[in-house]
């Protein structure tokens, strides 16, 4: 007890600790406050999650809480609302991550070509990336404005000379959630875009010389030389993407609110509106719960595609 | 056609491409831009023609209306605080957390690094319902250090931290660990220093996300205490009489020092954003 107390104090002094013990020492003191953090505020309440999905808590409930088993699971799977919650993010990730994935390796090439003010385009196509999404749900509220005098209803209609009619476009059941993926797009493309093009920067010149020699075609090029040198980035945008489509929240709450008729309803939307505005915490963490297995599924396919192709050495 | 006209003729298309590309992509910050100048009435009335990207009767009205509408200074203090405060600290405990993973040897390290990278995959949204739980019985709802304390410790800023401080030479230390020098000492004077770039990644890519965070705060405040800007532009555009002009000029106001900093230190933001998304 002594001695250890002796040896901390010596520690402090800078006196005789061995050189080991005194980086042993630091190490922990170093990781501690972080480790601390991750522990009171990940990790519990990741633990939490899963203990309360198993409950029937309720905010200011003056029943008892207690152990209801599977009973929020097999609700879940009744309940219409976040079926339709699941359905529509996995409708979100299967029209949006394709969409933007095309468009940023488009921009990124068409970026990555002799270009005066290349810096200037680039900036333009990140901007949205900066805005933040609350912002961005409000000005395209305004844009998709019902009636002629909207901004979007009166681009169609200059685009197709008249023939558009105004469409309602966040009422409309079929185009709430297409006009939501839209401006989600605009936001992220930026993004997935900066990160293909870095890739794209990478890829030897030599390649492109060597195909170039055997009489590749422009296209052949892009198939057989730059897309498989950008694969693994492909892959790493599309799963952040994919994940991000799962976690759609902002847009939703601010210019639908999960309308009309659930057509724009998300996962996380439903599990604040459990959590926050009915006080279901119980109900609600086991919303978020299957929203985490979704995430990690998706992230151990990504892991396998990356795999796959270390394997084959493609 | 020579094989320079043609080349000449194909760098015209791409720069015509590019600018027809840009012009649409900035279409809606203008739009917001300009609708912040007009008169209210005019934002939406002129909408659906080309005098939606043109101030006509420019004013600061629809600004100095937002300020006699709401509190936005205190908005936008709420905002500075807790974003400042999310990413100084950030900055300090991360970079101590990811230099003991990356030089100093203590036992556990392996095992603490695993847990650590294994947090990358849980998403706030996972952990949101719980976490609001736990700051009702701790009685913080409407208060900072809800909005701050949960998120300075980041598994994403110490891998960017680690997979750099990885990178850099021992060298750099060696001189100073001869001559005795503490780690904390070795640590400030010069690897801090020496790191500059991934401070300013994780610092730039921490701020964007708090910044433009919604879902949180928007359950735990309540009332323009704390509440900061995303949560409360979302407010004001359901606040009667809706004037859109103010609504533009909330939302320049609350992106402006952002998008001012981008502009200044563009390659940063874009260089800090590419290096999270190469990381794998």
């Amino acid at each position: 007890m002594s001695a250890g107390t002796h040896r901390r104090l010596s520690l402090w002094a800078g006196g005789n600790l061995s050189l080991r013990a005194r980086e042993a020492w630091a190490g922990w003191l170093f990781v501690l406050p972080a480790l601390l953090g991750l522990l009171l505020f990940m990790a519990v309440p990741f633990a939490l999650a899963i203990g309360l999905s198993f409950t029937n808590l309720r905010l200011g409930s003056p029943l008892p809480t207690r152990f209801v088993g599977l009973e929020n699971y097999t609700r879940l799977w009744e309940d219409e609302a976040f079926r339709r919650a699941l359905l529509n993010n996995a409708m979100f990730a299967t029209v949006v991550v394709p969409v933007q994935t095309a468009l940023a390796l488009g921009l990124a090439v068409l970026l990555n070509q002799k270009l005066r003010a290349r810096a200037w385009f680039r900036a333009v196509f990140f901007m949205p990336v900066v805005f933040p999404m609350a912002l961005i749900a409000v000005v395209w509220q305004l844009m998709y404005a019902e009636g002629a005098s909207g901004l979007i209803n009166g681009a169609l209609a200059v685009l197709s000379s008249g023939a558009f009619e105004p469409r309602a476009w966040l009422r409309d059941p079929w185009l709430a959630l297409p006009a939501i993926m839209v401006l989600s797009v605009w936001q992220g493309v930026g993004f997935q875009m900066v990160v293909l093009l870095a890739g794209l920067q990478a890829v030897p010149r030599t390649l492109y010389e060597a195909a170039h020699l055997d009489g590749a075609s422009a296209w052949q090029r892009f198939r057989f030389v730059t897309l498989p040198q950008l694969r693994n980035a492909l892959v790493f945008t599309a799963l952040i993407t994919t994940i991000l489509a799962f976690r759609v929240f902002d847009q939703v709450h601010i210019m639908t609110r999960g309308g009309p008729n659930r057509a724009t309803t998300t996962v996380m939307f439903e599990a604040v509106q459990a959590a926050y505005g009915r006080q279901q915490v119980g109900y609600a963490a086991a919303m978020t719960v299957v929203f985490f297995v979704c995430v990690l599924t998706i992230a151990l396919v990504q892991r396998r595609l990356v795999r796959e192709e270390r394997e084959t050495g493609a | 056609m020579t094989a320079g006209a043609r080349n000449r003729f194909g760098s015209m298309l791409l720069h015509g491409l590019a600018i027809a590309l840009a012009l649409v992509y900035a279409a809606p910050i203008v739009f917001m831009l300009v609708g912040s100048l007009k008169p209210n009435e005019a934002v939406l009335a002129e909408a659906s023609s080309w005098r939606a990207f043109v101030p006509f009767g420019a004013s600061l009205d629809n600004y100095a209306a937002v300020f006699r509408r709401v509190a936005f200074t205190r908005f936008l203090v709420n905002s500075v605080v807790i974003t400042g405060s999310i990413v100084a600290a950030g900055l300090v405990i991360n970079s101590m957390a990811a230099y003991a993973f990356a030089r100093l040897r203590w036992p556990g390290r392996g095992l603490v690094l695993m847990g650590v990278l294994a947090l990358l995959i849980l998403p706030f949204e996972a952990i949101a319902v719980p976490l609001f739980y736990q700051v009702t019985l701790l009685g913080w709802r409407n208060t900072y250090a809800a909005q701050i304390l949960p998120f300075v410790a980041n598994p994403l800023s110490i891998y960017l931290f680690y997979a750099f401080f990885l990178g850099v030479p021992r060298e750099l230390e060696e001189a100073a660990r001869v001559d005795g020098a503490s780690v904390p000492r070795i640590f400030v004077q010069i690897i801090v220093p020496n790191c500059r770039a991934v401070f300013a990644t994780v610092a730039i890519v921490s701020f964007l996300f708090y910044w433009g965070f919604y879902l949180w705060p928007l359950m735990v405040t309540i009332g323009p205490a704390v509440r900061p800007l995303p949560v409360a532009i979302a407010e004001f555009q359901t606040m009667p009489p809706l004037q859109w002009g103010d609504i533009m000029a909330f939302g320049v106001m609350m992106v402006a020092p952002v998008l001012a900093f981008f502009l200044v230190f563009q390659r940063a933001f874009v260089e800090g954003v590419a290096a999270t998304g190469l990381k794998e």
